[in-house]
């Protein structure tokens, strides 16, 4: 079993010296930057569904989340909002959604002063039409003067590892609330709920432009490490200094990747692991030995979810650029699926070994098909058919048929994974 | 009265069409879950492929030269649909049969069904690119107006034919499957397994073919959904991710595995949108003078932008109200 991992990731290491030698090194420290952001998202999904059995197709929602939060807190300040009327605006809209949802509680706990059934579910709804009133009202107009105004609220201009740790707080509040509505729900459910969740943050965050500018996308947003610019300031020839500083950027990111990997491998072997497997394989004789099955699915929601907002941040903060329209189910959550399926769900190693493969594939999928087609076309011309017409936006398609072929053939020859979990038995 | 109108123009009509499209795609999901017990992701996309057959069809019968009164993606829809069901099967022979075989449970099958979505979707994505398509490049979409008999109205009833038709074949799929399930021979086994499979087993149904016919009649009606969605807006590869959250939302609201309920929660979930997203200020205008507040200019419960989170609140809210959906549904 050990020899088997270690061989894979041996071969792994191959392929990616190939490919870094066929694509330069400054496109591999590029591509093992993203990977290994990927890599990180994929033992955040691990432990939802490697650890805890838990489906969340809603993953794009909390990159995007991620992103925002890393876009919001290391973006300069725009200093026109802040001197316009805007914050006063804002200030109140905060406050009438503050009022509204403390007006939803209080409705909540009317049985308290003897308020009870229908009458309670009438004044339930009631409160939550009000307080949507309310809000709308304030917002409404704040919205349409900062986007007449500023344009749009700007950032913090703080550090950007703030922002990766504030993306995995945000999450953390998204991945809360989801918890509470949707987990307890059987697992088809919970996976519409999550798509559901994931898409109506995706309208969210496309369509306020007031926060996050919309289509009209945010950049550059800073990286914690020197940028390629600042590295030729100092005199360092332009091919280096892209490699230099994705280098830099990786080596923070393999000590976020590596802190996670640790934390969560330990967790996995530690009394807390063994009763979330307990609970993933028989949730029924895990309650009934006493363990608070959904308050504890909610945990392991929660900090799947604040690794998934990390990875997005630090995939925004990498490519410098938040474009909220950009985000597909396809490229942010079904790849994550395959990396974790592919890999081994409930294994690490697994999971952080299909990353790295899976995002390689995706990648490298597009020249190779458009090699190929290059080649099928040649021959077609030969032939007097004529060339394939548009290879170069169909080859770059091709990427998601490869995808779904892996993961079939990964689910018919392989279902547990290339390094599967290891179940222990204790005699 | 020219505002009743104007909302019967823009809410009971494209509701309606909304409603016949969730509700033939929605028909589908739930059989799957009924016989099958998974959560079928690949139907949106499907209904895409069903879109795009209907749509080279099409295309071929223009170039043939043959000309209907109908426009030509309903001409060539019973052939596009035989055709669908036909793939439907290929890809449950290929994709989901070695699985079940092998005895993996319906959550793996679930995962498998990503995998059918991005396979077909690539596929798609390599023959048609990204770009969008429409059906009506070549002919006009032929408009009807009603006048409505009334004293001092000026506007007209208005919808295309294509949504009459819509409308048309939605109905005769729904008599058709009514009368299939409750009078066939075949029908009766398919409900009878997806009620309890193992005593539907051994009381000797062939499941086998049952899950066959299912197959059939889901890749069908996707198609069919699928093509409808094509003529009502217009066809894109990416068009299933938007269609997949209002169909199950209707699924799983009708209760899962209830073919009646789909057929509901479909309706409903059009109507809700659309619902939703009007601007009740047009509604209320006549009525200024009485009310004591001026009206704003829009008064729709939901921007456009998020007609989406209409379906998904209603899904939630009977979630945590009736779990098991309006008419009590199946589980796993």
């Amino acid at each position: 079993m050990m020899q088997r991992s270690v061989l894979l990731f041996a071969g792994l290491f191959c392929l990616f010296a190939f490919v870094g030698w066929v694509l330069g090194a400054a496109n591999i420290s590029l591509l093992l930057v993203q990977s290994f952001a990927y890599a990180l998202i994929a033992l955040g999904l691990n432990i939802q569904w490697g650890y805890g059995g838990l489906f969340n197709f809603g993953i794009m929602g909390f990159l995007m989340l991620g992103g925002f939060a890393v876009t919001f807190v290391s973006y300069p300040i725009n200093a026109e909002f802040w001197n316009s009327e805007g914050p006063f605006l804002l200030a109140r809209a905060l406050l009438a959604f503050a009022a509204g949802a403390l007006l939803v509680f209080g409705a909540s706990r009317a049985h308290l002063i003897g308020i009870r059934g229908g009458w309670k579910t009438a004044l339930t709804v009631l409160a939550w039409a009000v307080a949507y009133i309310v809000y709308r009202g304030q917002i409404d107009p704040a919205v349409q003067y900062i986007e007449g105004s500023a344009g749009w609220v700007g950032g913090l201009g703080l550090h950007p590892v703030l922002g990766w740790l504030f993306g995995g707080v945000l999450a953390a509040g998204v991945a809360y609330i989801v918890g509470r509505i949707c987990l307890g729900l059987r697992t088809d459910y919970l996976a519409i709920a999550t798509i559901g969740i994931s898409e109506i943050l995706r309208a969210l965050l496309k369509n306020m432009d007031w926060l996050t500018r919309g289509t009209l996308t945010v950049s550059p947003i800073p990286w914690p490490t020197p940028l390629p610019q600042a590295l030729q300031a100092q005199g360092v020839s332009i091919s280096d200094s892209f490699v230099y500083s994705r280098l830099g950027f990786l080596a923070v990111v393999l000590v976020v990747v590596v802190i996670a990997f640790v934390l969560v491998q330990r967790a996995y072997g530690g009394p807390w692991g063994r009763m979330m497997r307990a609970i993933r394989d028989n949730h029924i004789a895990a309650a009934s030995m006493g363990k608070n099955v959904t308050s504890r699915q909610l945990e392991i929601f929660i900090l799947g979810s604040v690794m998934m907002g990390i990875g997005g941040a630090i995939l925004v903060s990498f490519g410098q650029i938040y474009d909220p329209g950009s985000f597909q189910p396809i490229n942010h959550t079904f790849l994550i699926w395959v990396m974790v399926i592919v890999g081994g769900a409930g294994n690490n190693w697994g999971a952080v070994f299909g990353a790295l493969l899976i995002y390689l594939t995706w990648m490298v999928s597009d020249p190779v098909a458009q090699w190929l087609f290059g080649m099928i076309s040649e021959q077609t011309t030969q032939a007097g058919w004529g060339p394939i017409p548009e290879i170069q936006s169909r080859a770059s398609q091709m990427r998601v048929l490869v995808l779904g072929l892996v993961i079939t053939i990964a689910l018919r020859f392989a279902p547990q994974g290339l390094i599967p979990e290891r179940v222990r038995r204790e005699r | 009265l020219n505002e009743l109108i104007f909302f019967i123009n823009t809410v009971v009509i494209s509701g309606v069409v909304l409603g016949s499209i969730y509700a033939v795609g929605a028909i589908g999901v739930t059989l799957i879950f009924g016989i099958l017990r998974f959560a079928h992701f690949a139907h949106g996309d499907m209904m895409t492929m069903g879109g795009f057959i209907a749509f080279l069809l099409a295309g071929m019968a223009s170039a043939a030269g043959i000309v209907a009164p109908v426009p030509t993606g309903f001409l060539v829809l019973p052939i596009a649909m035989v055709i669908a069901a036909a793939l439907a099967l290929g890809i449950d022979k290929s994709f989901y049969a070695p699985l079940r075989q092998r005895g993996a449970r319906p959550v793996t099958l679930l995962i498998a069904s990503i995998g059918v979505t991005l396979i077909i979707q690539g596929v798609i994505r390599l023959f048609f690119g990204s770009g969008s398509y429409s059906f009506f490049d070549t002919e006009p979409k032929q408009l009807f107006r009603i006048d409505v008999p009334l004293p001092d109205v000026t506007r007209t009833i208005n919808f295309t034919q294509p949504q009459l038709l819509m409308v048309i074949c939605t109905a005769l799929a729904v008599i058709a499957l009514h009368f299939f399930l409750t009078r066939s021979r075949l029908g009766k086994a398919m409900r009878a397994m997806s009620d309890n499979a193992d005593l539907a087993q051994v009381s000797g149904i062939n499941t086998k073919l049952v899950v066959r016919v299912t197959w059939i009649i889901a890749g069908g009606l996707a198609c069919m959904a699928g093509t409808m969605l094509a003529l009502d807006v217009t066809l894109k590869p990416d068009l299933a991710f938007n269609i997949i959250l209002p169909i199950f939302a209707a699924a799983i609201v009708g209760g899962l595995g209830q073919s009646y309920g789909a057929i509901a929660g479909g309706f409903l979930i059009g109507f809700a949108e659309t619902l939703a997203i009007f601007n009740w200020a047009i509604l209320l205008r006549p009525l200024q003078d009485s009310l004591p507040f001026t009206l704003p200019n829009n008064l729709a419960v939901v921007p456009t932008e998020y007609k989406l989170t209409v379906a998904f609140i209603i899904l939630v809210i009977v979630l945590l109200w009736r779990p098991t959906g309006i008419f009590k549904g199946a589980t796993t």
